[in-house]
């Protein structure tokens, strides 16, 4: 670890120019420069607005459902034989993911900027349903941006959309998967900058993004602490959570940082494995670059073309990863571990009947990898995983893949 | 008129004396095609203007529409590298050693090159100016750094956005010309308005001391010759590219380069009968 960081130091982090030690930034088309300034400005203020907090806070406890519990798996702890075992139960919010904590602070934000027009792009269309939910709640008109194989894949979450009100706008360049529906928005937004607030959902893309859905999704982080020490009368001793982008795991990982006591996890997709060309696991498998407005570990090539990703989970189907796991990567604050498509169906399998919990494809990656967390603190530790979703959405794909007709 | 001149092939092809009208800029992707026929597409383009852009594919160009995305993806199914680029200009200058050839791009090909390595060698190949959409002065140091040690431009980009707040952070650093982005938008879809382009390119060149070339939004030969009429280079690409498209969709191979330099032709001459430059 830099020795030179000092445990209080982490909400340092980024700088003023949105920088994680070598990563984040803003690289971004001139035309959306000014805009990502005043988004910068404008975010600044509604943090330290004591009404705006409170405003959030209302939203979330009475519309998405928070504080939400801290669960004990039981059965998934006699299973392993180890340290017991929390699921912090993000699946349990409304829309049944932890983006809902994201959306609803960055739409308010957006109203608050006088904006009229919101869009978002979606993998596993978990970040779509959640924009599209607020949209609706606030009455703003919504495009959601998600590629075409993926509309393919999550239907049900589609269709959810479009009864939310929300336009879904199918992406058919490149593998038609999330990075590629990520160019679409961004093209999108550099075309109606006037009106348009483009709402991410992980914590990647040009500053401030990435240090905003981190704050949105500390919330998880924030809570966890205090329902442990309640419950344990101590802090965990390791915290782990699946990454993508990455939002949910540095919602959970960042109110741990200065605890240097709690051993951090983040578990990414390797997919068909890491010796294929089909896996999405940028920090284990790729190496800095700049793509979609920060530098961070990408899936490229020698010639620093990006390479398509591959995960069965849609929501980890993305070639890059939010420059604060890049950073804490680096510095080895966090270990980054892998799961394989089949890792994940098996652990799906496990929790639903062990816990009577079907977790999202997503979710079941880090579940995958509870026994290498469970070995690292020892039998009387204490490790909290993040749920992040609820697997309704992903029936159909794991039905498929067990060769099972629904 | 601007009196900006370094010596290089940029700044005199604006500088040309008793001939002050505005310049006509092409753009083409490398490598699109294939590398043979963008070859042959450069030299005979570079014929009809004054600087020719040469797209530098890649992946996920975020600033494009349709067709140069298109392009980029034909060139990288081509199997073009960012090697094959360079080499397309080194070869160019064997015959041609008069018209510029500004590369342009996204960054992470040249920060996978390296930016040193990258600037030399393009430096070396015969290239004069680098184009990266996706980084913004704040983030150029380095990169500038490395063109001004190989005595290559960097050109910055100027839009419909640029208030007078960031005015000062574009122009800084920047030579060779300065390129304004007619509209808020990506390439070729949203159509430039001749008129809302004068003022902006009338400060820009106060700013910068820089010819400013219009592009985005450019497809007629009428629109580039009302755009000629106030900006000292008019920047043509998805028109051009859509004819590669065009021909390989009617199957017909051997008459790309053909449809394509028919095009350049014909916007090069309403360009250079609009008007004389920044009079």
């Amino acid at each position: 670890m830099n020795a030179s960081l000092k445990p209080n130091d982490w909400n340092a982090l980024p700088d003023a120019d949105g920088r994680f030690g070598d990563y984040g930034g803003r690289y971004v088309a001139e035309t959306l420069m000014p805009l990502v300034l005043d988004l910068d400005k404008a975010y600044a203020e509604a943090k330290a607005d004591p009404e705006f907090q409170a405003e959030l806070a209302g939203y979330l406890k009475h519309y998405v459902g928070r504080p939400n519990p801290l669960y004990f798996a039981e059965r998934l702890t006699a299973h392993y034989g180890g340290a017991k075992i929390y699921f912090k139960r993000e699946e349990l919010n409304h829309t049944g993911a932890h983006k809902i904590n994201n959306c609803m602070g960055q739409i308010l934000l957006a109203m608050r900027m006088g904006k009229t027009r919101i869009i978002a792009e979606t993998g596993a269309g978990q970040h779509g349903v959640a924009t599209a939910t607020v949209c609706a709640r606030f009455n703003l008109p919504c495009v959601v941006y998600m590629g075409a194989v993926d509309v393919e894949r999550q239907k049900p979450n589609v269709f959810r959309m479009n009864l939310l009100g929300a336009e879904v706008r199918p992406v058919t360049s490149g593998a038609a998967t999330l990075k590629d529906a990520m160019n679409e928005a961004m093209r999108d937004w550099v075309t109606n900058v006037h009106d348009t607030y483009y709402l991410i959902g992980t914590a990647a893309g040009m500053h401030p993004y990435p240090a905003m859905v981190r704050d949105f999704q500390a919330v998880i982080g924030q809570e966890t602490k205090a329902q442990i020490l309640e419950i344990e009368g101590r802090l965990p001793d390791a915290v782990v959570a699946c990454v993508g982008g990455g939002s949910n795991a540095i919602g959970m990982f960042h109110p741990f940082l200065a605890d240097e006591s709690v051993k951090i996890f983040g578990v990414e997709a390797s997919g068909h494995g890491l010796n294929t060309d089909k896996h999405a696991a940028s920090l284990t498998g790729g190496r800095p670059g700049v793509l979609h407005g920060n530098k961070t570990y990408l899936l490229q090539d020698d010639d620093g073309q990006i390479l398509d990703a591959h995960s069965i989970s849609a929501g980890l189907d993305y070639p890059g990863i939010g420059p604060e796991h890049a950073y804490l990567h680096d510095i080895g604050r966090a270990k980054y571990l892998t799961c394989t498509d089949d890792e994940a169906l098996a652990a799906f399998q496990l929790c639903a009947e062990l816990e009577g919990i079907i977790p999202a494809l997503e979710s079941a990656h880090a579940i995958a990898k509870l026994p290498e967390v469970v070995k690292e603190v020892g039998k009387d530790g204490v490790v909290v995983l993040t749920l992040s979703g609820r697997g309704d959405k992903d029936i159909f794909t794991v039905a498929e893949a067990l060769g099972r007709k629904i | 008129m601007t009196t900006y001149r370094d010596g290089t092939r940029i700044s005199r092809a604006f500088h040309r004396e008793n001939d002050h009208r505005a310049l006509f800029v092409a753009y083409i992707m490398a490598g699109d095609p294939d590398l043979e026929t963008s070859f042959e597409i450069l030299k005979g383009v570079a014929d009809e203007a004054d600087i020719v852009e040469l797209g530098m594919p890649f992946s996920d160009p975020m600033a494009e529409g349709p067709t140069i995305q298109l392009a980029a993806q034909r060139a990288l199914k081509a199997g073009t590298k960012m090697k094959d680029v360079l080499g397309l200009v080194r070869r160019f200058r064997e015959t041609d050693t008069v018209t510029p050839i500004v590369l342009m791009g996204y960054l992470n090909p040249v920060l996978s090159y390296g930016f040193e390595a990258f600037a030399n060698d393009a430096s070396d190949a015969g290239a004069d100016g680098l184009i990266i959409v996706d980084c913004p002065p704040e983030e150029a140091d380095a990169l500038t750094d490395a063109l001004e040690a190989a005595k290559m431009n960097l050109i910055r980009l100027a839009t419909p956005t640029t208030d007078d707040r960031r005015l000062p952070t574009v122009v800084k650093r920047t030579s060779g010309f300065v390129y304004y982005v007619s509209v808020a938008g990506v390439t070729g879809v949203k159509e430039a308005d001749a008129d809302a382009v004068a003022k902006p390119v009338q400060r820009l060149r106060e700013a910068s001391g820089l010819p400013v070339a219009v592009g985005f939004g450019i497809k007629t030969p009428e629109r580039a010759a009302e755009v000629a009429r106030v900006a000292d280079g008019v920047v043509v690409g998805s028109a051009l590219v859509d004819e590669i498209a065009g021909a390989l969709e009617t199957g017909s191979n051997e008459n790309v380069t053909e449809r394509v330099l028919s095009k350049a032709a014909a916007l090069a001459k309403a360009v250079r009968s609009a008007r004389s430059r920044g009079a």
